[in-house]
């Protein structure tokens, strides 16, 4: 376990079972199956195309799945409504692959947007205080009047992070954090996502085909083979391997 | 040929859905009124330019192209009303649709289909932001306010054109030009005109909307969007005239 950051194994705040989704006659995810605790972050590698971002979006609601159990945080998310999909949002912050910041807003008018919707959730403290903090947690608090375009790879994605963290989230997904970085930069976000699971004893489930930023974020790591959970175990022990699909990824 | 035929028909019957779905959210709460006004002023504003340019050159082609004939047939003092009804009645509002169409049109399924490849759509929801709520009935409400006005812009350049040409050639004053265009113009030809721009404003930005919001095939899909949203939304404008034209024609018979 890294240093500093305490897992609570008695509490599940994602429970995946036996997991299916499809896009016509392409099953996507076959029965797959996750449990990740609070305060612990998962790694999950696989093939381009291999359902990682799939099954992502299915935990944060932007995909409906067709079949199986999946709860967050106590919920059942194929169960709930639209307006209690938008409450458990608020505490799972999602990190898109390409940051996804809005081109026309500036990078306060970005951080300010998720807190137009659930303001009540973080009632008290002016608005100015929370984008700031934000921004000095992920280092740019010189960005704020920045636009998005004027940003650099690495700092888009420190801001979609600052963004992400601004709602206080409980856990965070990652959707290829490292992607498109120079392996510099790369390291900084890998280290950056651990201290926010540090400070803020974040769960997270982080979708990645860089093998450095799974060796230093997860405390556990997932191989998501052929629509299932193929194995499940630390970065060391999978990097031991002998069996040919893992040594795949580590070779 | 039947594949085609049931795309077309699929498309079209998902595009009147979405123009129903704005139907059905427009007066919901929450409403994103910061976002439309700030769509106003873009799609407006940011118009103006352009359609004054072109209203202004219509309005002196129009003149300098008819005045010969009714020269001839000493018919000249019928050109102010003449010009007058074809601007106001139809030539100025499909004039500043089709402008529209073009850049409005094109400028929305672009910036939408942009917004979808790069997950800023999806960001919006995740959120907590409803992006149909956000996104398009923000800009189709824009567009249906915003036409009627740059269509009666549209219209004051246009005949300012064709005065301007009166006065050169036909030695008319300004005055005398506006009194003889009122002569013939009743309150009554504003009224379909301007209903007509609120129909073609509902027609570019739904298209536009659509299209945008549809968008595949990642980057290559945007210039496609913005192709087919000009292509699309140009013949609605079209379509619309003509059914326009039809029920107006039923009134005057009346």
């Amino acid at each position: 376990m890294k240093p500093g950051v305490t897992i609570d194994f008695n509490k599940p705040v994602i429970e995946i079972e036996d997991l299916w989704k499809s896009f016509g006659t392409n099953h996507v995810l076959k029965g797959f199956n996750l449990t990740l605790h609070q305060g612990e972050n998962i790694a999950v590698m696989g093939k381009s195309g291999s359902g990682k971002s799939v099954l992502i979006k299915c935990i944060i609601g932007l995909l409906t799945i067709d079949k199986g159990k999946l709860t967050v945080l106590g919920r059942s998310v194929p169960e709930i409504n639209h307006k209690e999909l938008d409450e458990l949002r608020t505490d799972v912050g999602f990190q898109f692959q390409g940051s996804a910041l809005y081109d026309s807003m500036t990078v306060r008018e970005n951080l300010e947007f998720p807190l137009r919707r659930h303001r009540e959730k973080l009632k008290g403290i002016p608005v100015n205080d929370l984008v700031v903090e934000s921004l000095e947690n992920v280092g740019l608090a010189h960005a704020v009047d920045m636009m998005p375009e004027e940003l650099s790879g690495g700092m888009k994605k420190r801001v979609a992070l600052a963004r992400t963290l601004i709602m206080r989230p409980k856990i965070i997904l990652y959707d290829e954090p490292t992607s498109g970085l120079d392996p510099v930069t790369g390291k900084e976000i890998s280290l950056l996502i651990n201290e926010i699971q540090e400070r803020f004893q974040t769960a997270a489930i982080v979708i990645t085909h860089d093998l450095g930023c799974a060796k230093i974020t997860s405390d556990r790591m997932i191989i998501l083979h052929d629509g299932i959970n193929y194995t499940e175990s630390t970065y060391s022990e999978l990097n031991q391997s002998t069996d040919e699909p893992v040594k795949a990824f580590f070779t | 040929m039947l594949d085609r035929m049931k795309v077309y028909f699929f498309e079209t019957g998902q595009m009147s859905l979405f123009g129903w779905r704005f139907i059905k959210e427009f007066l919901l709460p929450p409403y994103e009124l910061k976002e439309l006004l700030r769509q106003c002023y873009l799609i407006g504003n940011k118009s103006l330019g352009l359609v004054g340019a072109t209203g202004f050159i219509m309005g002196i082609v129009l003149t300098l192209q008819t005045r010969p004939t009714l020269v001839e047939f000493g018919a000249e003092s019928w050109i102010p009303s003449m010009v007058g009804i074809a601007i106001v009645r139809e030539i100025g509002p499909v004039l500043t649709a089709l402008i529209c169409a073009g850049k409005i049109g094109s400028g929305i399924g672009a910036e939408l289909a942009s917004m979808k490849v790069t997950e800023q759509i999806d960001a919006m929801e995740v959120s907590g932001t409803n992006p149909f709520k956000y996104l398009v009935i923000t800009r189709v409400t824009a567009c249906i306010i915003m036409l009627p006005v740059l269509v009666v812009f549209s219209d004051i350049i246009s005949l300012s054109g064709s005065a301007l040409v009166e006065f050169l050639k036909g030695k008319v004053t300004f005055q005398l030009y506006i009194s003889n265009v009122f002569t013939y113009l009743q309150f009554s030809d504003l009224i379909p005109s301007i209903t007509k721009a609120f129909f073609f404003g509902f027609a570019i930005g739904i298209v536009g909307c659509y299209k945008g919001f549809t968008s595949k095939k990642g980057t290559e899909g945007v210039g496609r969007t913005a192709n087919s949203a000009v292509v699309i939304s140009s013949m609605l404008v079209f379509v619309l005239d003509f059914i326009a034209v039809l029920i107006t024609d039923i009134f005057y018979d009346l």
